[in-house]
């Protein structure tokens, strides 16, 4: 028994992070013999037995329930397909919608047309295929503003601890912003050219620590006061930040 | 035999390690041996176009491997040639073995290997910069892969000849090694060896490879952890 790699260590693939049979393998490790190895370069984290590593770079890859910001690419008979900014195009089926349409008599573009931003839950990961539905409270179309990407690994480090880093953004540009997990983010009202700016210098530096001042300080703004405490760098981990993003609401443009 | 700055037969020539030099790529990496050098950026996974060439059941790794005009003494012709082609074959099955291709059905994953300057030893430079580069792209692996080549000249054993010992050599053998699992996956061989001396120069290889592989690992922390 035997914790070769303390949490939040950086590791590459191929690198050991528990031996020991007392664990089990979680997200991007595998198992070798005794050990649990790490499948991809990230930070290992070990939660009670299940050893996994958070990534820092990489693709999206989406599991169901995710919250994603998704842009019709095509029409197809049956359904949509969006681009949710993966390695695999996503599907959304009329069944996943919630209004009745009678495909005889109404085009699908009169609901969605090329171009479109929806807000969608993946519903199914099957290999290539990937499901999208509109059947969330959650779910909607997104109407004007722009959309920006950021990597999806560093989605958590923009959204911040309970959301206070994407709060310090919209107060400080008057935006709405929508963060997808899949690293799309939507952002409409407001000072668009700033909230972009602060959302690339996020990008960049969401490695180094005191990101909050940085923000704060090209947003012309005080740092929030519970600022104190020094935080854990880094991406923060998932598990904790997925209601938040859940949540996903609009928040109303501040005066 | 006397090498060139007093280098031993087992010393490899200086390493540079660099991971992240292409802001654009996905993931990039930067290898030099002495004045051999190659850049990789990696791109994807992503849609696999042309269709036709999808794996139903796997990604598609992609490797394309160029010298710039300007990497040799004499101008190396832009575009593929015969020599390019081969080396893009065996860089793509040495990294195979270490990819998880399977996670990624239908996909594609391009790897793309520049050799800036060249003097001998390119496929293993290039080898080692698209580990890198894999690796920096959060692209699932089951290890690194490192390379090195050796050969024998004058009767002795070493390692990573450059350009000039290459053409003393009798031999030239480059090697790739997965060192977690101590597995070969390239192994060639470029004039004539004994089996006793492939075994001493292989074991030779593995000792370097080691070191690469410390390396390497460094280069993608020092990236990756607070600059």
């Amino acid at each position: 028994m035997s914790v070769i790699k303390n949490n939040r260590d950086f590791v590459v693939p191929g690198a050991e992070i528990v031996k020991s049979m007392d664990y089990v393998p979680g997200r991007n490790c595998f198992r070798d013999g005794e050990s649990i190895i790490a499948k991809r370069l990230g930070l290992a984290s070990i939660d009670g037995r299940v050893a996994s590593v958070i990534p820092l770079s990489g693709v999206y890859i989406p599991r169901i329930g995710d919250m994603v910001i998704g842009k019709i690419a095509e029409i197809q008979s049956s359904g949509w397909i969006l681009n949710i900014n993966s390695c695999f195009d996503a599907y959304l089926p009329l069944s996943n919608v919630n209004e009745f349409i009678d495909t005889k008599r109404t085009p699908l573009d009169k609901y969605y047309a090329i171009g479109d931003v929806l807000y969608v839950k993946v519903v199914v990961v099957n290999g290539d295929s990937i499901h999208v539905s509109m059947q969330d409270s959650r779910s909607r179309k997104l109407y004007g503003g722009r959309i920006t990407t950021i990597s999806s690994a560093k989605v958590p480090r923009l959204i911040g601890k309970n959301g206070s880093m994407i709060n310090l953004i919209k107060e400080g540009t008057n935006s709405r912003i929508r963060v997808g997990q899949n690293g799309f983010v939507f952002i409409e009202g407001g000072d668009i050219n700033l909230a972009i700016k602060a959302i690339d210098l996020i990008e960049d530096m969401s490695h180094t620590d005191g990101l909050t001042d940085k923000i704060s300080d090209i947003l012309k703004i005080k740092p929030p006061k519970q600022e104190a405490p020094k935080e854990v760098p880094k991406a923060a981990p998932e598990k904790k930040v997925e209601p938040k993003i859940g949540q996903g609401e609009l928040h109303e443009e501040k005066k | 035999m006397k090498r060139k700055n007093d280098r031993k037969a087992a010393d490899m020539r200086e390493i540079k390690v660099e991971a992240g030099i292409i802001p654009n790529a996905d993931g990039s990496g930067l290898f030099s041996f002495g004045r051999t050098t190659a850049i990789a950026a990696v791109y994807g996974p992503h849609a696999m176009h042309p269709k036709h060439r999808q794996k139903y059941d796997r990604a598609v790794l992609s490797t394309y491997y160029s010298m710039l005009p300007f990497s040799t003494t004499e101008r190396v012709r832009p575009g593929p040639s015969r020599r390019s082609t081969e080396l893009c074959k065996v860089i793509r099955e040495a990294l195979e073995p270490v990819v998880y291709l399977e996670e990624f059905p239908k996909a594609e994953i391009q790897i793309f290997i520049h050799i800036i300057q060249a003097d001998a030893g390119t496929r293993t430079a290039a080898i080692n910069a698209a580990s890198i580069a894999l690796a920096d792209a959060g692209i699932p692996m089951k290890d690194l892969v490192t390379g090195v080549a050796g050969g024998k000249i004058e009767g002795e054993y070493v390692m990573d000849l450059e350009g000039k010992e290459e053409d003393a050599s009798v031999c030239d053998l480059p090697m790739a090694y997965i060192p977690r699992t101590k597995e070969v996956s390239l192994l060639q061989m470029d004039g004539d060896l004994t089996k006793k001396d492939i075994q001493e120069i292989m074991k030779m290889c593995v000792s370097s490879c080691e070191i690469l592989y410390k390396k390497q690992k460094e280069a993608l922390e020092k990236r990756w952890v607070k600059r």
